[in-house]
């Protein structure tokens, strides 16, 4: 390791994974709600279950997001972390906020939360991803800031590259950004309005930046292809992402109450929205082709190709599937976007995360690569896991399509709750894949316990 | 992608572009805003209406229901409920004050969330409210 201030990375890698751990029991928990309807109710309902399981989800993208800059800033600016005791503080910060929100959660109800917290002096919270308590969101943008600050501070004293730009670009973006959570007028269609430039904003550009310059990073390091090729890749993905992503906010404008034009120009970009996807897999295996050396870290090479390959499929194919506006009208709503956002979520965000784990974690660990059955065995998880999660958005898939057809396009509508136990047979389903998903991720965190021997280095 | 294809060109196209598209967005979010009004029928927010709304979101209705089809897909659309309940805000006070305390064997349930009168008048005036807003004719039919 070049910088010992990377070190600091380490624990918000650890965090990460021991959240998403969680993150997946509680999915798994959902997923058996499905099935058996009262299962851990009135103890856990289900809105419970998914708020730990959906908050989880941005708590620990976010944890390995920033351990990624903390990583790739100091490499790239060629220069020790402006303060790398800064990093660590905040680190503390936002784990004890994360842990409270979580807590809180699980051990008083919803409304007394909200109460407690004060909702009613500034109310923010009960809207989807967004559901934490006001002073929560206040402390996550006194840590983003702070966050901002210490790599900003790093770029502008150190080496200014293309990567580094665009992931400052991603991340000031993200929190500019989540300073709307603050926003929440009384007129439902407004809240709705600007709740989508968070959401929709966050996924289909800031983080698409944010993902685009950690690949952008570790297939320089895995490849070994000159800087200057991965620099002019990187310009035009991001352009891509742009010229999509920012109109593409439309296709969430189509049927909550704004003018009916945006069904048009949310089509039309949108439909445009895969692109950067399938440029991404492009660059990736144009890259991976050129490479000039074989990198001993054989499993961050199959997480960092096949993040883009998946992406493209969960983000890029699934959600280009009901996106136009004439079938949105049958799809909106439906189990279909459930397939959508559990594909891509994993294939775009997931991945990257875990493929940077993958790549920093042996060397912030003090080796280039972990030992061969180390790495067998967590190229096992990854597919465990990345079939586990094509088999689920699949089930999903065939519910929603059923459910669209049962309860929107048959010519007797079906009321929703029939419709629900008549589809039933996917929802079990659904639950193996899920398991079969979980049963990845333990032997994904088996891979780090396996001992290392100092001959398994490679020497090139 | 040949010579001519600088890194420069690259960086230009980006901030153009990028520049570029900030403004048509703000732009068609501009005219959306001003026609708004005719849509979502603004005079209509009583402040029992905006209480229907914070009621709404402290008992995180969106984790289990989804709202002119955003929100959690367990259970049913709410943005046309009033309509499905026969246009009465009595038939929605009456279902959310019945749901089983220990839910039902076997099956989903909504919890009993125990509101007051008041809460309960307005979570249902802010239903009637929402399923008046114009959804471009969305959902489909009346199961939502």
């Amino acid at each position: 390791m070049p910088y010992s201030s990377q070190a600091v990375a380490k624990p918000y890698f650890i965090v990460a994974i021991v959240l998403f751990c969680v993150q997946i029991l509680f999915g798994l928990m959902m997923g058996v709600q499905y099935v058996i309807g009262d299962f851990l109710f009135p103890l856990i309902p289900f809105n419970i279950a998914r708020l730990v399981h959906t908050t989880l989800l941005i708590i620990w993208l976010l944890f390995g997001f920033m351990g990624a800059a903390y990583f790739i800033v100091p490499a790239e600016s060629k220069r020790e972390l402006h303060n790398p005791k800064l990093a660590k503080i905040l680190f503390w910060i936002f784990l004890s906020a994360s842990i409270l929100t979580i807590l809180g959660y699980l051990l008083i109800s919803y409304a007394t939360l909200a109460k407690i917290t004060g909702n009613h002096f500034w109310p923010t919270m009960g809207r989807e991803f967004m559901e934490h308590p006001t002073i929560i969101k206040i402390c996550i943008i006194g840590v983003a800031g702070g966050f901002l600050y210490n790599i900003a501070m790093t770029i502008f004293q150190g080496r200014k590259t293309v990567i580094n730009m665009v992931l400052l670009t991603g991340f000031i973006g993200l929190v500019v950004l989540f300073l709307l959570t603050l926003y929440n007028p009384d007129n439902l269609v407004v809240s709705k309005y600007y709740w989508w430039w968070s959401i929709h904003l966050w996924l289909k550009g800031v983080w698409e930046f944010i993902m685009v310059a950690i690949l952008a990073f570790i297939l320089m390091k895995v490849t070994g292809v000159e800087r200057d090729v991965v620099e002019k890749w990187l310009y035009v993905i991001i352009v891509i992402i742009v010229m999509s992503g920012l109109i593409g906010t439309g296709q969430h404008y189509y049927w909550i109450g704004t003018p009916e034009y945006w069904q048009w120009w949310g089509s039309i970009f949108s439909a445009l929205e895969p692109l950067p996807f399938f440029l991404m897999t492009v660059f990736a295996f144009n890259m991976y082709n050129r490479r000039r050396h074989v990198h001993p870290n054989q499993a961050a090479t199959l997480w960092v190709l096949g993040t883009t390959v998946m992406a493209f499929l969960g983000a890029g194919i699934l959600g280009f599937l009901h996106t136009l506006a004439p079938i949105n009208y049958y799809t909106h709503g439906t189990q279909i976007t459930a397939a959508h956002s559990h594909l891509a979520f994993y294939g775009a965000y997931v991945m990257i995360v875990l493929s940077m784990i993958s790549y920093a974690m042996p060397i912030l660990r003090g080796r280039i690569n972990n030992s061969n059955r180390s790495q067998v065995v967590e190229m096992w998880s990854f597919w465990l896991m990345t079939i586990g999660m094509i088999f689920m958005a699949l089930f999903i898939s065939a519910a929603g399509i059923l459910q669209v057809y049962l309860q929107r396009v048959s010519e007797i509508p079906i009321p929703f709750m029939v419709v629900q136990e008549n589809i039933s047979l996917f929802y079990k389903l659904r639950a193996l894949a899920g398991l079969i998903f979980f049963l990845g991720l333990i032997v994904y965190i088996i891979s780090f316990f396996l001992k290392y021997e100092e001959n398994d280095e490679s020497s090139s | 992608m040949g010579d001519l294809f600088t890194k420069t060109r690259a960086r230009n196209i980006y901030y153009g572009g990028a520049i570029f598209f900030c403004l048509l967005f703000l732009s068609l979010n501009f005219h959306t805003l001003n026609a708004l009004p005719e849509r979502d029928h603004r005079e209509n927010i009583t402040p029992l209406v905006s209480q229907g709304k914070i009621v709404w979101e402290e008992n995180d209705c969106v984790g289990c229901h989804t709202l002119l089809g955003e929100g959690a897909y367990f259970a049913p659309e709410l943005g046309n409920v009033y309509k499905r309940f026969g246009n009465s805000t009595t038939n929605i006070k009456n279902f959310i004050k019945s749901r089983p305390k220990e839910g039902t064997p076997g099956r989903r349930s909504m919890p009993q969330f125990n509101m007051s009168d008041e809460d309960l008048e307005a979570i249902a005036e802010f239903l009637k409210w929402t399923s008046e807003i114009n959804t471009g004719n969305w959902p489909p039919n009346i199961q939502g």
